[in-house]
């Protein structure tokens, strides 16, 4: 009998563990699955491009069956429960699914009505909607005071906000208006970046453009009438335009499934990403409760870990005794790739066609080069080559 | 601040493990719990994170708190404060 895989979440880590999946399991050794609730894959980096005007959103999202290999279901429906006493999934639309191995890649999401006014009194570039928003509220802007802010921690993608004021400050010198503009980046740490490293290369650049850095501001409340952020530490700030991360959390199911810590996010192992006193059933991406950023990298790094232990479970760790059988006849694995690291490689565009690179793990933090042209450029290819490799396992 | 002996007299209304979480985890557990209590309540944070040394202290003087002291423990730091307005 073939081995039941179901993967919950069609982003980054989902589309790519389902590839990898049915490109290094021998065939007929497993039913793959993809469960999600749209069918469609969105390339979330790209919000930030056009929150600012330098994309349009039509090449961020494609079909996901699009992005599959031609073995893999997908299956159009959300998850609801997940009962793991008898491995099955109560789904919202269609009845259940039941698996043997079980991968949790649902990512994560705005919470925007966890800080009062939020919503009504900011913008983000959180979504394709939010983004578009923002993009309007922008064109416009003609002068006033803008404050970038982080509503809650930890968050998707911990250099968007930094690189948003970067670009803004950019944006704002093309249309002449900076002279007129503030721009206020409110940190909620007593430094702009989360990674202390990359803070000492981002804050003398704030400095230089002329963005000023706020620590310590934790948002407390926003009013969308007064135009006012107030912060835990008891701080107001006055703003023409606020730009600020709203809260995320997991996915509800996962928190109903009683799958996730107190932090409410899933709880699984840092190395083997099994989720914890769960056998079989995996998280990643966003939704862990990792102390790593949320991002697609993190996803993209995490997957083949996954993907190596759900093989290796289901044909032994022996790659030799199975290659006559056709589909396995590839390299083997080393056992490191057993074990995630904590590894993340993301870029950081710092503005006037510059950016740097963040790489790091769970013990070395990132050693930034200084902005340059090339780690942009390296950047702008990412973005267009996504589609071909990165989902597909090509890279 | 109080000295090591003395703080262990202090009540708390939580006591919050954040050993397990890295920089700025544990300081983010902090404003979480001191903005969920009660004006006057003491609330105490694990760290085995050395960051937490400068963060805590420093989040605390910034929101005009009271960090009634710091123990050093079998391989973590406690810290405790006290929400003041």
């Amino acid at each position: 009998m073939p081995e039941e895989i179901v993967i919950l979440g069609g982003g980054v880590g989902g589309t790519l563990t389902a590839n990898l999946l049915d490109k290094r399991l021998p065939k007929g050794s497993a039913r793959i699955k993809i469960v999600d609730p749209m069918g469609i894959h969105v390339y979330q980096p790209g919000f930030l491009y056009v929150a600012l005007g330098l994309a349009n959103s039509g090449w961020l999202s494609r079909s996901l069956r699009s992005l599959l290999r031609p073995g893999i279901e997908v299956v159009i429906d959300s998850a609801v429960k997940i009962d793991a006493k008898s491995k099955k999934i109560l789904l919202e639309r269609d009845g259940e699914l039941s698996y043997d191995r079980l991968v949790i890649a649902t990512g994560s999401y705005s919470d925007e009505q966890k800080v009062p006014g939020l919503h009504e009194g900011s913008y983000n570039f959180y979504s394709m909607a939010e983004a578009e928003r923002l993009r309007e509220a922008l064109n416009n802007f003609t002068g006033g005071t803008i404050l970038i802010g982080i509503a809650g921690m930890p968050y998707k993608c911990p250099p968007a906000p930094v690189e948003f004021a970067f670009l803004l400050d950019e944006m704002l010198r093309k249309r002449k208006i900076r002279d007129k503009t503030r721009i206020r980046f409110l940190s909620p740490l007593n430094r702009a970046f989360t990674i202390e490293s990359a803070s000492k290369m981002v804050q003398p650049l704030f400095e230089e453009r002329g963005i000023e850095l706020e620590t310590f501001v934790n948002v407390d409340t926003v009013d969308p009438e007064k135009h006012e952020l107030t912060s835990i530490e008891g701080e107001t700030y006055s703003y023409d335009l606020a730009v600020l991360v709203p809260p995320h959390r997991a996915a509800a199911f996962l928190v109903d499934s009683g799958l996730v810590d107190k932090s409410g996010w899933l709880a699984v192992d840092p190395n083997t990403l099994e989720v914890v006193g769960q056998e079989g059933m995996y998280g990643i991406g966003d939704t862990t409760n990792l102390p790593i950023s949320k991002s697609g990298s993190t996803a993209h790094f995490e997957s083949p870990v996954v993907v190596e232990q759900i093989r290796r479970s289901i044909v032994g760790s022996n790659t030799n005794l199975l290659s006559s059988i056709g589909r396995i006849k590839r390299r083997s694995v080393s056992p490191s790739k057993l074990r995630y690291k904590g590894k993340v490689t993301c870029f950081l565009e710092t503005g006037h066609r510059k950016a740097t690179i963040l790489i790091f793990n769970y013990d070395k933090p990132p050693n930034p080069p200084k902005p340059s042209v090339v780690w942009h450029l390296a950047k702008w290819f990412f973005n267009r080559i996504y589609w071909i490799t990165v989902p597909r396992g090509r890279v | 601040m109080a000295e090591n002996s003395d703080l262990d007299a202090v009540e708390t209304v939580q006591e919050i493990d954040a050993r397990g979480s890295f920089c700025p985890g544990p300081l983010m557990e902090m404003i979480r719990a001191v903005r969920d209590s009660q004006v006057g309540d003491a609330v105490a944070v694990w760290s085995k994170d050395p960051g937490s040394r400068t963060d805590i202290p420093a989040w605390i003087q910034k929101a005009k708190h009271e960090l009634i002291g710091v123990q050093d423990k079998d391989g973590y730091t406690r810290f405790v404060v006290r929400k003041m307005h």
